[in-house]
């Protein structure tokens, strides 16, 4: 055997064909396909119609559980609230997802800085045009020492989240405390959500013409209002959501096995299992594209000999 | 003169193309007698399901992404939008299960082998970016989801999932442009190897040339 010549291997190599020919006709069979496809999509669109449920807003949240709203308010003061504590890309309080003590994350940096007490919730209602009750709170609570303010936004978080909490007329009503200017500020917030000025200025919080819906989103999903809906329409990661979609439609059921990961017990309640998931997932694409390389895996079509079925005719024949 | 040609580029490309694809092997009318299975036409049906995917996203493209909320038939045509990606990936992944128990990369198929998995890859990104830019419930859903699993990598850096306009952007100029691009680039390697042969059940003893 010379440098330039190996054994042949059944599973990566073909003796050349010198059988028979039959017809064949592709410009045929890609018009028949064509045809059927666009047969089984009209009629599937017809029958099946596709969904469309409204998006979420700011003001629905504050409508619908305005003690939710709040609760998700003082966690942004706090600190306490998903985005408040995310980590990169939106801020450095923590430092994402690690494997082996690496965090990608961390490495990467803030790229999209986001203030969650400022951005959520002090610049909305600072913005409040002739509210001297909203500007007089405002400038109280950034007179204060930093620890001064978490004192009074724990104190209110710890209060609007105890069984004590109640609302009346769409306001949130906790036990009186020691909350310094963070109740009326929450209250402001409250307000200003429910009369839908809220869902208007966190994006002219950017500039007129805006397309990136950042911070209104990350707002809204450190509440619990959009988790509640997504979970009864089974979309939350632990009910296979990734592959489903609202109502019974059809979703991204090729990422059954993305999901599936989710769904594994260890990863399932992994504070690192997005990384863990995705470099499952690199790393099985990477075995399927380079499945030809592998002895062993390349070998299984072979052994399951299911293209005795595919190639029934031609074994029949010879 | 032979060195006059080779030094013509345009030449030399043309004369390479017509050595790789002659007319007959672009477009068949023959082909060998072991090709005689329904799962052979899955390929053919996923090639369709795309074009009928690019014609229903190139309409909502023109129409503006809000334009089906609010008009019966431009939710009719996001309805064939949908179904024609549902067909798609079915028969992406039937075509994808056949060649594996074909074992077709074998015979120097192996870069076809590998565009296959890299166009079912990059389908599944253009589809998810997709999702993102449907302007609704489902939209906001995914992209506050999906943003943990992309910033754990440290992606969300420059691909930000809550940034509606980069998703509508990716989804659709680059990733179709990507996968057009990888399917025509894998449809011209079926036609130059041909359809890989059955499994040569014979012992064969002969070499390889490598």
């Amino acid at each position: 055997m010379t440098k330039s010549s190996r054994r042949f291997n059944i599973d990566r190599d073909v003796a050349p064909w010198t059988g028979a020919s039959r017809p064949y006709d592709i410009a045929k069979e890609v018009a028949i396909c064509f045809l059927v496809i666009g047969l089984l999509t009209v009629g599937l669109s017809v029958l099946f119609s596709s969904p469309d449920d409204p998006a979420v807003t700011l003001k629905q949240w504050a409508v619908s559980t305005p003690i939710d709203f709040a609760t998700t308010a003082a966690t942004e003061l706090d600190g306490t609230g998903g985005t408040a504590g995310y980590g990169p890309p939106y801020n450095t309080a923590a430092d994402g997802p690690k494997v082996l003590g690496i965090s990608p994350a961390k490495i990467a940096g803030v790229h999209i800085p986001v203030d969650a007490a400022k951005d959520f919730v002090l610049s909305p209602v600072a913005a409040l045009p002739e509210n001297p009750v909203a500007s007089q709170a405002i400038a109280t609570y950034e007179a204060a020492s930093v620890a001064q303010r978490q004192s009074w936004a724990a104190n209110y978080d710890a209060a609007v989240t105890a069984s004590t909490a109640s609302t009346s007329g769409g306001k949130v009503i906790v036990v009186p405390g020691d909350y310094g200017p963070v109740s009326t500020i929450v209250d402001q917030l409250v307000a200003m959500a429910q009369s839908g000025a809220l869902d208007t200025t966190m994006l002219t919080q950017q500039r007129f013409f805006s397309t990136d819906f950042t911070k209104p989103l990350l707002f809204i999903s450190d509440g619990s209002f959009l988790a509640n809906k997504a979970a009864i329409d089974h979309l939350q990661g632990d009910q296979w959501g990734m592959m489903n979609e609202t109502g019974s439609w059809p979703g991204q059921a090729w990422l059954w096995l993305y999901t599936m990961w989710y769904q594994v017990p260890g990863l399932s309640t992994s504070d690192n299992a997005d990384l863990q998931v995705f470099l499952i997932i690199i790393g099985l694409t990477l075995l399927l594209a380079f499945l030809p390389f592998i002895p062993g895996l390349r070998s299984i079509p072979r052994w399951t000999r299911v293209y005795k079925v595919i190639w029934k005719d031609h074994y029949r024949n010879t | 003169m032979t060195t006059a040609t080779d030094k013509n580029w345009t030449r030399s490309l043309r004369k390479a193309g017509e050595a790789a694809f002659p007319p007959e092997r672009l477009l068949p009318d023959s082909q060998p007698s072991y090709v005689a299975s329904w799962i052979y036409v899955f390929g053919a049906l996923t090639m369709a399901a795309l074009g009928v995917v690019t014609a229903t996203g190139l309409v909502l493209a023109v129409m503006g992404p809000t334009w089906w909320h609010h008009s019966s038939t431009g939710h009719f045509i996001n309805s064939m939008h949908l179904w024609s990606v549902e067909l798609f990936f079915f028969a992406m992944v039937v075509h994808l299960w056949g060649k594996f128990f074909m074992a077709a990369w074998r015979g120097n198929r192996t870069l076809t082998w590998i565009t296959g998995v890299v166009s079912f890859v990059v389908s599944i990104g253009t589809a998810f970016t997709g999702y993102l830019s449907q302007t609704n419930f489902d939209s906001q859903w995914i992209a506050t989801q999906a943003k943990d699993g992309i910033n754990s990598t440290g992606g969300g850096a420059v691909f930000n999932v809550l940034n509606f306009g980069q998703m509508l952007m990716w989804h659709i100029t680059l990733l179709p442009i990507g996968v057009g691009a990888i399917v025509v680039f894998h449809v011209l390697l079926v036609r130059r190897r041909g359809v890989v042969p059955p499994f040569d059940l014979s012992p064969v003893k002969e070499e390889v040339a490598q």
